[in-house]
């Protein structure tokens, strides 16, 4: 657990770094989803910094909490952090997406067994994390699961059966961490399908909801922090709002950014933008 | 099935479903790290019996099939063998996405067992009757493709499926079936049962067909025709062994199955004797439409499906041998 001592503005350099990361891993891969990898760097480095218990001399530590990227299309950013962690050798992040590494388009737990599942095909990640926390109750363990799923993600009827699900059997275990950025692969929430109010939404399948920032950092630790602690006898839902490409200016909240690796001129351009935060 | 017992003297026993049920009891018994889960009907698969003996390792989630194929995977991530059912039509027809995106895909060893299969369910009519799940099962890699024949290999097969490391799919059936086997019998995926050592042609069935199969190779006995019966109780892995011995020794292969002919038994028979040794292949199965509601003894002699229509078969391929 030495991983989580980090001062609040290392933090935030490390933010920087992931970020740097994923422009390059995903400029170098040629495809990918920079939006959605940029918009949860903040969320991640809060988990994987300050909330998960977990210590990378030994990931398959049973106590470990889980951590389920639904949304797997977003995995640049979580090989980014794994890399920050200590999980991954650097040197793999520019393999992404090539013939052979483990760092796979979307997240493939056979090929990197770290992952806690695969993911890829919206939905499907808090049933998952359900029949994690489920696992946690019966051993009578107190690791937590947390699932990350996106906003346009909730679109998907499974969603809605798994909340209900969990809230009805008040699964304190889980937390569900909604990347709330307000668009999807076609364009914004509001043109296409919009599922406001989202905390309006797991509140009536009663469930815990924090809103929070999903940039600030402190709010990010505050609120994952509460919800490890399971102190509601609910799961809770963490929705946090997010700019969808944040830290690099021209993705920012441009819906064309979501499936779209940046060409060589425009990933210079961005990591020029993001080597002016660096220490 | 009255048809197959007076006309033949089988015995009935219970059905598949219900040796499902017991089976899993049996196993939750014997291993705490055995789970089960239904999306609202445990009664009807019999995993209901599980829950009674161990309810808090019973999860019963609703009407939500595809939440519960996700949590299947998630608890065996962790350590759990979950055992899912429903009926065959909505666990695999609506969980799709989900055996394959959080079981089959990631390989995590996930039982999951669809009761109701095939048309023999009789008067719920077709919407509640799966025809095309065992070619939506053979569709997931990596996943071993179980139907019984009668209430001792149902019973068998959960202990091997319980023992195989990775995910299962196995159809039951609603209708109480006839005994072909005795407790004391072997089961082992993916190794066929062979009945009688007949040379003129081989019958090939599977689930309840078994029971027409064994009928129509006595009725074909009196008629001069030497045939032999395989129970292909795997679908997946497939035993082509047996298939190609059958191709091999007898020259002419009938499959007979309670499921469409695209993608079941029949598809994948055909497939392996194509790339072992060719011969003529007759199939009795579901010819590309839906049933109605009906007694389970009528739906099988209207589709097609009962022992003359297996004779019918062997009759027509012998004439291409």
């Amino acid at each position: 657990m030495s991983t989580q001592v980090a001062p609040l503005t290392d933090l935030k350099q490390i933010a920087n770094r992931i970020r740097i990361d994923i422009v390059k891993m995903i400029g170098a891969a040629g495809s990918g989803h920079p939006g959605g990898s940029l918009s949860a760097v903040e969320l991640l480095v809060a988990l994987y910094f300050r909330v998960l218990r977990h210590d990378r001399n030994r990931p398959a530590w049973p106590d470990r909490d889980r951590f389920v990227l639904s949304k797997g299309h977003g995995v640049p950013v979580l090989y980014a952090t794994l890399a920050e962690a200590g999980y991954l050798d650097p040197v793999l992040l520019p393999t992404l997406r090539k013939l052979g590494s483990p760092l796979q388009g979307h997240p493939d737990k056979r090929m990197l067994p770290v992952l806690e599942a695969s993911t890829g095909s919206l939905g499907q990640g808090i049933s998952i994390g359900i029949g994690m926390a489920l696992a946690a109750r019966l051993d009578k363990r107190d690791w937590h699961t947390f699932v990350m799923v996106g906003d346009g993600e909730i679109q998907e009827g499974q969603i809605w059966e798994a909340a209900m699900y969990a809230g009805f059997h008040r699964l304190s275990n889980l937390t569900v961490i909604v990347d709330y950025n307000q668009q999807q692969l076609d364009g914004f929430l509001v043109d296409i399908l919009d599922p406001a109010p989202v905390g309006g939404k797991f509140r009536s399948f009663n469930w815990n909801v924090i809103e929070i920032d999903g940039h600030d950092l402190e709010q990010c630790i505050d609120a994952l922090q509460q919800a490890r602690a399971g102190l509601t006898s609910r799961p809770t839902a963490v929705i946090a709002k997010t700019i969808k490409g944040k830290g690099v200016s021209f993705m920012e909240n441009n819906p064309e950014w979501h499936g779209v690796a940046p060409k060589k001129e425009q990933v210079e351009a961005a990591l020029k933008e993001l080597e002016a935060n660096a220490r | 099935m009255k048809t197959t017992s007076s006309n033949f003297g089988l015995k009935m026993g219970v059905a598949t479903r219900e040796a499902y049920g017991q089976a899993l009891v049996e196993l939750g018994r014997a291993n705490p790290n055995v789970v089960a889960l239904d999306a609202d009907l445990a009664k009807s698969t019999y995993s209901a019996k599980f829950g009674k003996e161990f309810p808090d390792r019973f999860f019963t989630v609703g009407i939500a099939e595809a939440n519960m194929v996700g949590m299947a995977g998630g608890l065996a991530l962790n350590g759990k063998i979950p055992f899912a059912s429903s009926f065959a039509v909505f666990l695999l027809d609506k969980g799709y996405d989900q055996l394959r995106m959080s079981v089959a895909y990631p390989r995590v060893n996930a039982k999951f067992v669809g009761s109701h299969g095939g048309i023999s369910i009789g008067e719920d009519g077709p919407s509640q009757m799966a025809v095309e799940d065992l070619a939506l099962a053979c569709g997931l890699a990596g996943f071993v493709v179980l139907i019984p024949s009668d209430e001792f290999c149902a019973r068998a097969l959960v202990h091997r499926m319980a023992e195989w490391s990775g995910p299962c799919y196995m159809r039951t059936g609603r209708p109480k079936t006839p005994i072909i086997y005795t407790a004391d019998d072997q089961f082992e995926i993916g190794k066929a049962k062979q009945h009688g050592d007949g040379r003129d042609v081989a019958i090939i069935a599977c689930g309840l067909e078994v029971s027409y199969a064994l009928q129509a190779q006595a009725q074909l006995e009196a008629e001069g025709v030497s045939a032999r019966v395989l129970d292909m109780h795997t679908i997946k892995p497939l035993d082509d062994e047996a298939v190609a011995g059958a191709a091999r020794e007898c020259g002419a292969i009938v499959t007979a199955e309670e499921h469409l002919l695209d993608g079941g038994l029949g598809a994948q028979v055909a497939k392996s004797v194509a790339a072992s040794h060719p011969v003529p292949m007759e199939f009795v199965g579901i010819q590309n439409t839906y049933a109605e509601s009906g007694t389970p003894d009528q739906l099988m002699e209207k589709y097609g499906l009962t022992a003359p229509y297996i004779v019918a078969a062997v009759m027509r391929v012998l004439k291409r041998k």
